[in-house]
């Protein structure tokens, strides 16, 4: 599943202006706002579902190649995060759901597809 | 590749707006070395939890990086109040960082066991009201 899918199925938005970025593929879904916790976690390709919005967020999501950010329960995000994602090539997404039906909505759909 | 890379950089106290732009740094490097995804992320993983340390806990520091054709070499340094305790430093789930730092989502405790678990190489000098020097070696092979 790709980024554009994702968004299309779910109606994410987009909060960075990504639209080079969203034929980049999903292969997983990880959800923890522990950030050490998610750097030692993350696989590669996952949308990592996580309630912070700070810059952190950013270089986590980049170091451990995320393929996005997910910010669940519309919670709203600084634009200097965005702006900061935006350099660093992260996409975020951002959407009316919790981070467990988020994950949920996803790894059902990988697992359907594989 | 028969030159070594050195690169230097400055990592300022409490700064979140640069906290991880060293590792960024090397990681990219490392990535137009064609160094293989396993190691990138292992290397991306030991030096982002030694600089963000410097940060938080450290009062700021510096990082010194050396690459050659066999391993990536990286020391990161502060001279901040040093670790009492290192051994139980080490121990997942310790953690002092305070409320303003755990907010941003820090201070699981897991900087150090990461570090430990990704370098091939961890060794860690510490002295109280001296500062901290992690060195952190990962090898390409
Ligand atoms: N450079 C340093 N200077 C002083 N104390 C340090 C330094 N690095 C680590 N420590 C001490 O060791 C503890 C454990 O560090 P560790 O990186 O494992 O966890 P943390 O930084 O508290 O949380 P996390 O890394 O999970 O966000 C810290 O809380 C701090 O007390
Ligand atoms: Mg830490």
């Amino acid at each position: 599943m790709t980024l554009a899918n994702l968004i299309d199925k779910y109606g994410f938005k987009v909060l960075t202006n990504s639209n080079e970025y969203l034929s980049r593929t999903v292969t997983g879904a990880y959800a923890c706002d522990l950030l050490s916790h998610a750097m030692a976690k993350l696989n590669m390709g996952d949308a990592w579902v996580t309630v912070h919005t700070n810059l952190n967020v950013v270089a986590v999501a980049s170091l451990a190649e995320a393929a996005c950010v997910i910010i669940p329960e519309d919670i709203e995000v600084e634009q200097q995060t965005i702006s900061r994602a935006e350099e660093k090539g992260v996409v975020i997404l951002s959407g009316s759901a919790s981070s467990a039906e988020i994950c949920y909505e996803i790894l059902s759909e990988l697992r359907k597809t594989v | 590749m028969s030159t070594k890379i050195i690169r230097d950089y400055i990592i300022p106290a409490d700064d979140f707006a640069v906290a991880g732009e060293a590792s960024s740094d090397v990681r990219k490097i490392l990535s137009q070395l064609g160094v293989s995804p396993n190691i990138l992320k292992r290397t991306s993983i030991a030096m982002y939890e030694a600089e963000i340390n410097a940060v938080i806990h450290g009062h700021g520091g510096k990082a010194h990086v050396e690459i050659d054709e066999n391993k990536v070499f990286i020391v990161i340094s502060d001279e901040g109040p040093g670790i009492e305790d290192l051994e139980l430093a080490m121990q997942e789930g310790y953690s002092t960082a305070p409320d303003s730092i755990r907010e941003m989502g820090f201070g699981a405790g897991m900087g150090l066991s990461n570090m430990k678990k990704h370098a091939d190489l961890l060794e860690i000098d510490t002295q109280v009201n001296k500062g901290t020097t992690v060195y952190i070696t990962v090898y390409f092979q």
